[in-house]
């Protein structure tokens, strides 16, 4: 198995068999395609993000990379193993990290967990000891050890499953929405810790997420699923321009003006004296920044990113057209 | 196989390092489970205050029968009696968690919140049993004492076999624990009864369908010396062993279709 070829999938497809009662005793059946004929490699080391709206296939296709679901159809191998032929042995080399849901035992202090994990994964004391202070440290575990888990904030016990998932050393770290409900601290840590695993041990990441700014501060690559069918796959910069999406320059004025004229963005929208100014996501505010409080009285101003529904919905449209 | 036991013993052995934290807490749950338990029997003992004999038993033949399944049935509830859970872990998609770690799920399915207090039923069952066999009149052959923990041994493993059924069941039915209830509960409950005072077609249905009468009637009438209500020839009441590992090649087979068509579907 080539490096470039880590993680690979060819033509895989998962079919649900849904039963719908429609009457008394009668049930009518219908298929439904989670994921279509989708086909990718990721490289060791790489770090994506795979994204897309939900029901798209995002979780489906985690759940298959990890064993839990059997494809129905088409060929797929993690570290060359097959991984709902050999689930338990493909348990020792990946990690896994659902954000909606821990792994981690709820009634229990969370160092039983790791204690568990130890034993569990037969992982080497010297090489626990070591991992185990490496993510107490960086996710600032130490005062949570003795906790039962249930009593962890939801911050907390994310950055605790993030550790769970990492005692083991795995090559390959599955997180599925990983920042999902947590506030902006304990995402800055989540982000932080993820990328310097990235650079330091070379762990391959995929993480599903609904946050483009996780994309956008950890993965050079990003896929977008619809509908279980790879609708995008490369940098995200070239997403924006697929999605021709913008980010919105709020500015707010000493007073009410006209709409103000500034090269490469436009005005759309006025608001007494604020006005929104939308201008190329790929393209830098400081130009228009300069430009702007050079001729106009400014009090205030922020930028907005584009939400990624906004960029794949604006994707869709384009191909709609062409 | 010698993984699962491993990863069991791991799990078992972490919630009881928990639940020994708190001692005080741990020895009133015990005693609660026993005295619930004992109470069971007290009924029993007010029932023979009205009858000399329950189909045609003695009181100490009932205990005899009562100590047997109660035994039997408290070994596994406690060893892996946690297994009910399983519906809800479908449901709640915390079964996934279970599934992207190295060792078999069965195992950490039925270690999971290890309860030691269920000991409780287990030493109540005990006395009744131990209590009986000073009263009931037995004439002692080696076959009969090697029957004994026999006896106790396939009854426990007949029950963990229809807990993992139970439980292999809920993968497609996630809301059957009451269901498998009315097995082990309910089977245990009938079981502490003399076979004679049930309907012909009922102690056919435990015997040749979901074979709980070789837990306690068909060796314990052996042992007393008693006739059988079904007609089935003596040496019978020597197969518990094979029933049981029949019945538990059934349940693993039951377990891993339950696993496979949970991993088709995804609910």
């Amino acid at each position: 198995m080539p490096d470039s070829d880590f993680i690979r999938l060819e033509e895989v497809e998962k079919v649900f068999e849904v039963r719908k009662r429609t009457g008394f005793m009668k049930r009518e059946r219908r298929e439904v395609r989670a994921v279509d004929s989708l086909s990718f490699s990721v490289a060791r080391g790489e770090m994506v993000g795979y994204i897309g709206p939900n029901g798209a296939g995002k979780s489906t296709t985690i759940k298959m990379l990890t064993g839990i679901l059997t494809p129905s159809g088409g060929r797929l191998r993690v570290a060359g193993i097959d991984p709902s032929r050999e689930r338990t042995r493909l348990a020792q080399r990946i990690g896994v990290v659902f954000g909606q849901r821990t792994t981690l035992w709820w009634d229990l202090p969370l160092i039983d967990s790791y204690r568990l994990a130890h034993r569990m994964y037969r992982i080497p004391e010297a090489r626990y000891r070591e991992n185990l202070a490496r993510c107490v440290e960086l996710l600032e575990l130490g005062d949570l050890l003795d906790v039962p888990v249930r009593q962890l904030s939801l911050g907390q016990r994310m950055r605790g499953d993030i550790a769970a998932a990492l005692l083991h050393d795995p090559e390959v770290l599955y997180l599925d929405e990983p920042t999902i409900g947590l506030d902006v601290v304990s995402k800055a840590k989540v982000r932080g810790f993820l990328r310097e695993l990235n650079a330091e041990r070379g762990t391959t990441v995929l993480l599903t997420t609904h946050d483009l700014q996780d994309i956008e501060q950890l993965c050079s690559r990003v896929m977008v699923i619809d509908h279980g069918r790879l609708m995008y796959d490369g940098p995200l910069a070239g997403l924006h321009e697929a999605g021709e999406s913008e980010r919105t320059l709020v500015v707010d004025l000493e007073r009410e003006l006209p709409p103000v004229e500034v090269p490469g963005a436009r005005v759309v929208r006025v608001e007494g004296p604020r006005q929104s100014l939308a201008f190329p996501a790929g393209q830098s505010a400081a130009p228009l920044v300069a430009h702007l409080a050079a001729r106009y009285p400014l009090v205030d101003l922020s930028v907005r990113e584009p939400d990624i529904e906004a960029v794949i919905a604006k994707m869709y449209a384009e191909k709609a057209v062409s | 196989m010698l993984a699962g036991v491993r990863a069991y013993g791991m799990i078992a052995g972490m919630w009881v390092r928990s639940t020994m934290a708190y001692r005080a807490s741990f020895a009133m749950t015990t005693f609660g489970n026993f005295a619930a338990t004992f109470f069971d029997f007290v009924t029993i003992m007010l029932m023979f205050l009205r009858v000399r004999a329950l189909g045609g038993y003695t009181l100490a033949e009932v205990a005899f029968l009562y100590g047997l399944s109660a035994v039997s049935f408290g070994l596994a509830d406690l060893a892996i009696g946690s297994m009910d859970r399983l519906g809800r872990r479908v449901r709640d998609g915390t079964l996934d968690t279970l599934l992207v770690r190295p060792v078999p799920v069965l195992a950490q399915v039925a270690a999971d919140r290890f309860a030691l207090r269920r000991l409780g039923r287990v030493v109540q069952g005990s006395l009744v049993l131990g209590w009986a066999l000073t009263r009931v009149e037995i004439d002692w052959t080696p076959s009969k004492l090697l029957l004994m923990p026999v006896t106790v041994a396939s009854g426990c493993a007949i029950f963990c076999a229809v807990f993992v059924a139970g439980a292999a069941f809920q993968f497609v039915a996630q809301d059957a624990s009451e269901v498998q209830n009315a097995f082990t509960y309910g089977g245990t409950t009938l079981l502490q009864y003399p076979p004679t005072v049930f309907a012909k077609e009922l102690v056919r249905g435990v015997t040749f369908v979901l074979p709980l009468a070789f837990v306690n009637w068909l060796p314990a009438t052996y042992v007393l010396g008693r006739p059988y209500p079904l007609d089935l020839p003596r040496w019978v009441a020597f197969t518990p062993p094979l029933v049981a590992a029949g019945c538990c090649a059934l349940a693993g087979l039951a377990w891993r279709a339950g696993l496979r068509s949970y991993r088709s579907t995804g609910s």
